[in-house]
């Protein structure tokens, strides 16, 4: 069975606090430490672990970003994928989630994938847009928040995570499984893993191997556009108090302002 | 005013659920608000809708909608996206309206803007706030004159109260496609006991060292119940034996992003911030004021946790009363 996980490489959430260029209205990726997005390291792993289960199966990672995304690749071979593909283009900068939904949908087509992991969504965007729009652009079933996975012959079984508990859910294959973050255990790097990964096959593809225009993608192709970016009212700086018999009024009243009651 | 804004209402049990409702009435606020109800139940809630802002409602009472996940909605309003052209397609984001959405977009090559807290449709046209990290704001636009998708945070409006509004019904006469008909719901099984589970809880309280003994615990517990979120752990109290491995959270554990996150007596090593620092607000009480979980904090409370969270939750509990 021919395996896809899908990657992205984010300003690490660790150490950075992510910032948007009020020029290019784009996330500031420079001076930033970049890193495989955390989320996605979860779901490397249960692809890993169904690649392994199912047996006589590649894992192949696929992302789209800059050349410096191979380093977030290489972490998904390191970690235990068969092989990866960046798909990279000066073109894709600006590009919207439905354009990278479709540009990765056409590397996913012409490569004949039968599964294809996502994360429910990044860490750095947060739009969960992608994986449906993969789905929908090569007109198969989505199965999303997986929390455990069984392929049954053609078919792909899951437990999928909803408020009041879970749902099991089934479709034909090929179909695009979103994992619900932290439902399976993280695989790390061995230093063998490492080693290894520098041997296992890395390619990158430029737009027009995939037989896409620029002019559909990046700024060109997006059908959003930010206005203004401005400084949220009252949350620029933590507020700091000390609890002088008052704290939970205080902590409620902070509640009650950002309509989280 | 000449918007026409469209909300798909999602039921459950029979009823629609309160983020439908939310979102109905600010559809209300922009201009002509109207409902897509789908479903077995959706014949019988129709007519209520008027009072929530809807001025007309589309259904459709079909049970393939409850059997069948995303495709059979995605095609129905596809279709009824050929047949009118409203303003804007307005959705609370929730498990299943999202993924809805994604596919809506693609299917007919629609704009649309996620997470956001508010939106106006003026003269110069539609301008949506998403909150960006804690210190920013963005406003955005879509830039096609047709209809978008905006998909709004949960609790970002409350429901209102159109008191004898009633909606005009249209029975949307159409078949589900069999290719609709492929992602299938085999059971649906509730897990009433332990509320949501902590990695996808909207509301997670966690508690570290400062709590002093695992007997405190429950103040976190009464607490994340109170909010309707989940109770998690620092490292230190799991590898204390206070709890089992599945209420950690860190980077050994599980990692969270909810709205919501009150640390309480957790100092924030590095390990426990990764599995939370995505979450949007986060609220930290603890007696030292130099630990580091002050720094991530957009409400940092210097204090004994084990004597305010009780009090805390006795105060929610007024406050929602």
């Amino acid at each position: 069975m021919k395996m896809f996980v899908c990657i992205k490489q984010v300003p690490d959430p660790n150490t950075t606090v992510s910032k948007l260029d009020p020029n290019t209205k784009r996330l500031v990726r420079n001076g930033v430490s970049l890193v495989l997005d955390p989320g996605d390291e979860s779901t490397i792993s249960a692809a890993i672990k169904l690649r392994d289960k199912v047996g006589n199966s590649e894992l192949v990672a696929v992302s789209m970003g800059p050349a410096s995304a191979q380093e977030a690749m290489r972490r998904a071979l390191a970690m235990g994928a068969d092989r990866a593909i960046l798909i990279s283009d000066p073109a894709l900068a600006g590009s919207d989630a439905g354009t990278t939904a479709r540009v990765l949908a056409a590397l996913l087509k012409k490569e004949g994938a039968d599964v294809i992991f996502c994360s429910t969504e990044s860490t750095d965007g947060y739009t969960g847009m992608v994986p449906g729009g993969i789905a929908e652009v090569m007109g198969i079933p989505q199965l999303t928040f997986a929390r455990e996975i069984n392929i049954e012959g053609q078919k792909a079984v899951i437990k999928r995570v909803i408020p009041k508990g879970y749902q099991t859910i089934e479709s034909s294959l090929p179909a695009v499984i979103t994992i619900a973050s932290g439902s399976f255990e993280a695989i790390y790097p061995t230093m063998k893993g490492i080693m290894g990964a520098k041997r296992k096959p890395y390619s990158q593809v430029s737009l027009a191997d995939l037989g896409l225009e620029a002019s559909q993608v990046g700024e060109a192709g997006a059908r959003e556009q930010v206005l203004s970016i401005g400084t949220a009212e009252a949350r620029a700086a933590g507020q700091i108090i000390k609890d002088d018999g008052n704290a939970a009024q205080q902590i409620a009243e902070f509640l009650q302002r950002y309509q989280l009651l | 005013m000449a918007n026409t804004i469209w909300v798909l209402v999602e039921l459950e049990g029979g009823a629609p659920v309160r983020s439908s409702l939310e979102v109905l009435g600010k559809a209300a606020r922009l201009g002509r608000a109207e409902a897509i109800v789908l479903g077995s139940g959706a014949a019988e809630v129709a007519p209520t809708l008027g009072e929530y802002g809807a001025e007309k409602v589309y259904v459709h009472a079909d049970a393939a909608y409850d059997q069948y996940l995303t495709l059979p909605a995605v095609e129905t309003v596809s279709k009824l996206f050929a047949e009118h052209q409203p303003t804007l397609l307005l959705l609370p984001t929730t498990y299943d309206l999202r993924d809805i959405a994604a596919r809506l977009s693609m299917r007919n090559g629609m704009g649309l803007i996620t997470d956001a807290t508010d939106l106006t449709i003026g003269d110069d046209g539609l301008k949506v706030t998403v909150p960006w990290g804690g210190e920013t704001v963005v406003t955005a636009t879509l830039t096609q004159q047709r209809p978008g998708i905006v998909l709004t945070r949960p609790k970002a409006f409350s429901v209102e109260q159109y008191a004898g509004r009633t909606a005009e019904i249209e029975n949307i006469n159409t078949t589900i496609s069999a290719e609709s008909q492929t992602i299938r719901v085999i059971e649906t099984v509730e897990v009433k006991s332990e509320g949501p589970a902590l990695e996808d809880a909207a509301v997670v309280v966690s508690g570290g060292r400062g709590l002093g003994k695992a007997e405190n615990f429950h103040y976190v517990e009464e607490l994340a119940e109170i909010l309707g979120g989940a109770p998690g752990a620092t490292r230190a109290i799991v590898d204390a034996g206070w709890l089992p491995y599945s209420y950690q959270i860190g980077q050994t554990g599980k990692t969270v992003k909810p709205t919501l996150y009150i640390a309480a007596g957790i100092s924030g090593a590095i390990q426990h911030l990764a599995g939370m620092k995505g979450s949007k607000y986060i609220i930290a009480i603890n007696k030292d004021e130099h630990a580091p979980i002050f720094a991530n904090a957009d409400l940092g409370v210097i204090g004994d946790a084990v004597s305010i969270l009780p009090q805390l939750s006795t105060e929610i509990k007024r406050r929602k009363a």
